[in-house]
């Protein structure tokens, strides 16, 4: 049988990045969350607030090993696997990436150790520092990545010379048209991804009957701020929607499963959709719902995908779409109903507890799902309408790809695991300093009270 | 000389002198923690901890060099890059399965239930040792120039290994500066053992690269270079040297001294690494692409020279902060 390797490097290039990104999601957004614990830790000098902040700085701190480790594979990758795409557009996205090292990477990695070590080394102000340059660190990296993640689908602020890009304007390249639309949903998504996972966590904590004052102030945060971050999510993603109509329109076809340009089109809840038979199977309709969020007219046209003459796959798309807004619309009950029992009762029926559990890694599978849907949707560019995947592809048997993905694949199922299981086991023994015994919880807030009052 | 600067045509030495200074950070500085991490496998169970916490604050930065090294090459040489990358895949691939397990085992073990503790110890070793072979490979694979001979593939072991054992040298050496006690005696050992190794090494590479190449070996040895080239191999055997007299007769009293071996094995990684850079310049890839060749357009390489040369010196600073903040001895790492 003949290994292809184009298939192979695309599995493994999507499975490294769909590890890593998980990763990335939750750090942006806890580095935030955890200057939040630290704010309110300085102006009320509640000892709470900081084992907030101790707790999940150690969360932050394996997340963050791990993105580290999985992003540099993938900086990798693009020259063992794609040597194409730096060839063609490597006067682009080089100075985006040395960008992001320079004035991201090295921030956050070198402010971690004082940030997560530190606290009784350095002035109390300078621990506070460290950690804001870590949240900006993580939230510039961010920024950079997905300015030339937008430019692959939105190139602009360039020209090609002897098949080299070459650029016009770094302005325009920067601030391409779905730059902030996707930055803007991004990060919402990794502010989701972190709150339900710190109410995950704080709800398993209480769960496990360790009712300790941070694990209700964690829970509380996690959970309203899901609250208000849905909504305004919901409304970017729809924006993003409109700037992917006007820019990638066979990709807006494929996630509403519009084979036909129509006007009035119906919005798809559910189908099977077959490329052979270029229909959708098993549809469930609503009536020219469809028309009326992308168009805001009820008979507003949706270009179809038999207009075009490359599209993406399908099926893939269609799904993946639907997970996330699925996804979306449980987180939206979950935490509205759960910011109104909280209001109500100040705390969260135990049912309720084991749904914010359940929902602890729901931010992930929504932000890969919707990676999945921008990322499938380009195909087959690899930058849309310069480089196609293929053509990016280097010189690589299929035989080491398959060796090689093989192990990515073993490191990362058994990474991921241990990941899970290894944040549930810190929060289970949290509150009990490893053991099962309460006096010996009281104690260790003692120890620690003694602690913090002699480095201030 | 207004002309050359006009054109850009200096830019891809700039990034070639960016690049290499990178490497040269990244050996030094993520040499001295996978050397450590390899150095764990000899050590005692309680050993273990404080020499982990020696490197705790540092290690996600000094990882982030290779990542600048490696994006300068994407960066500024795009076409060496993919060459190079794709001569190297296995070794790169196996070089990522190392640092994957070293950097998350790091974190793991201590926050994994204690009986899990010792497995990830033994990933960290492992990882650790697994990355700096292959790094050891690719070096010498590449001075080799990716010759798939056997003598070759022979050749790229034994600097495999003798990169491997610099790194323990210089890995030993930290600890000799980080710790106190039986542990910083056990360091002195180490440091002597891999000391001899790492300069079997060294010779190796220094007698080879001449002998496969004429163009090496004229740049070295025709008259009036070689007089202005002399203070490199001699500085080096000194530093060599002087780092056998002082590690014979570490530890000194009130432990005076205890940083003296990490920087005489700085300053040998620095000499060594100037007359490698003598040897291949002004080629990026040996014999087959040089410098210019492989280079991004000059426009590229402006914007981000502008940005490195704005964000390096604070980059500098914050790095040494961090090395002030966690100085002396190393203490148990706490996050509360």
């Amino acid at each position: 049988m003949e290994l292809d390797p184009f298939l192979l490097s695309r599995i493994q290039f999507a499975a490294n990045i769909t590890f890593h990104i998980m990763f990335p999601s939750i750090t942006i957004a806890m580095g935030w969350i955890l200057l939040f614990f630290k704010v309110r830790y300085n102006i009320t000098r509640d000892q709470a607030w900081m084992q907030a902040y101790f707790f999940f700085t150690k969360v932050f701190a394996l997340s963050f090993a791990v993105g580290v480790v999985s992003g540099v594979t993938m900086s990798f990758q693009f020259g063992t696997n794609w040597p194409g795409f730096m060839l063609t557009v490597g006067n682009i996205a080089g100075p985006l990436l040395a960008y992001e090292v320079l004035t991201a990477f090295f921030l956050e990695a070198t402010f971690l150790g004082i940030m997560l070590f530190g606290f009784r080394r350095v002035p109390d102000w300078l621990h506070t520092l460290a950690t804001i340059l870590v949240a900006l660190g993580t939230t510039a990296s961010a920024f950079w990545i997905l300015v030339l993640n937008s430019w692959m689908h939105t190139p602009a602020g360039f020209e090609m010379i002897d098949g080299q890009a070459h650029v016009t304007s770094w302005m325009e390249v920067i601030f391409n048209p779905s730059m902030p639309y996707r930055l803007t949903h991004m990060l919402l998504a990794s502010g989701l991804t972190a709150s339900f996972l710190v109410a995950g966590l704080s709800a398993f904590r209480i769960l496990r009957d360790d009712r300790a004052a941070a694990v209700m102030k964690a829970l509380k945060t996690g959970v309203y701020l899901a609250a208000i971050l849905i909504p305004l999510q919901m409304f970017a993603g729809h924006e993003h929607g409109l700037n992917t109509k006007e820019y990638q329109p066979a990709k807006l076809a494929a996630m509403e499963g519009a084979w036909e340009t129509r006007r009035g089109a119906p919005l798809v809840l559910f189908a099977l959709p077959d490329e052979s038979e270029r229909a959708n199977d098993f549809a469930l309709e609503i009536p020219y719902l469809a028309s009326l969020v992308v168009t805001h007219e009820l008979d507003g046209e949706i270009r179809g995908l038999n207009e075009f003459e490359t599209h993406p796959p399908v099926a893939p798309v269609f799904f993946a779409f639907r997970l996330m807004v699925g996804i979306g619309l449980l987180m939206l009950a979950v935490s509205w109903l759960g910011s109104y029992l909280l209001l109500r009762d100040r705390a969260l029926p135990e049912y309720w507890l084991l749904a914010l559990v359940g929902m602890t890694f729901m931010g992930c599978v929504a932000t890969v799902a919707g990676w999945y849907v921008t990322e499938i949707g380009r195909q087959p560019w690899l930058v849309h309408g310069v480089l196609t995947v293929h053509d990016a592809l280097g010189p690589v048997s299929g035989g080491m790809v398959l060796s090689t993905l093989l192990v990515y694949l073993g490191i990362y199922a058994f990474l991921t695991v241990a990941f899970i299981a290894t944040l549930f086991y810190m929060a289970g023994k949290a509150g009990y300093g490893g053991e099962r015994d309460p006096e010996r919880q009281a104690m260790v807030g003692e120890e620690r009270m003694t602690v913090i009052g002699a480095a201030e | 000389m207004q002309q050359v600067f006009a054109d850009g045509n200096w830019l891809p030495y700039a990034f070639a002198f960016l690049m290499g200074l990178s490497v040269l950070i990244y050996t030094a500085l993520d040499g001295y923690d996978l050397g450590v991490g390899m150095l764990i496998d000899n050590a005692h169970w309680h050993e273990k901890d404080r020499m982990i916490a020696s490197i705790g604050p540092f290690w996600d930065a000094n990882e982030t060099w290779l990542i600048l090294g490696v994006g300068l090459l994407l960066v500024a040489f795009p076409a060496a890059h993919g060459l190079i990358l794709t001569e190297l895949y296995l070794p790169v691939a196996i070089m990522l399965f190392g640092l994957i397990f070293r950097g998350v085992a790091f974190d793991f073990r201590s926050k994994a239930p204690y009986q899990q503790k010792w497995r990830w110890n033994n990933r960290f070793f492992y990882g650790s040792l697994l990355t700096a072979l292959a790094q050891g490979y690719m070096l010498g694979f590449y001075v080799i120039g990716f010759d798939r001979s056997w003598a070759g593939i022979l050749f790229s072991c034994l600097i495999a290994v003798a990169l491997a054992s610099a790194y323990c040298l210089i890995g030993a050496c930290w600890l000799i500066m980080k710790c106190e006690g039986g542990l910083q005696e056990k360091a002195v050992k180490w440091a002597r053992y891999h000391l001899v190794n790492s300069v079997v090494g060294l010779v190796a590479v220094s007698v080879v690269t001449p002998l496969i190449s004429d163009r090496i070996y004229d740049k070295w040895f025709s008259f009036p270079a070689m007089l202005a080239l002399v203070p490199i191999p001699v500085t080096t055997g000194l530093l060599v040297i002087g780092l056998f007299l002082v590690l014979r007769h570490m530890p000194f009293p009130r432990d005076r001294y205890c940083w003296l071996p990490f920087a005489l094995t700085i300053g040998v990684y620095v000499f060594s690494f100037v007359g490698l850079g003598y040897s291949f310049f002004p080629y990026i890839v040996p014999e087959q692409m040089t410098i210019t060749e492989a280079a991004a357009a000059p426009a590229s390489l402006r914007i981000i020279l502008a940005g490195a040369l704005i964000v390096l010196p604070v980059l500098i600073c914050y790095t040494a902060l961090a090395y002030f903040v966690f100085r002396g001895k190393a203490t148990e790492l706490r996050y509360d």
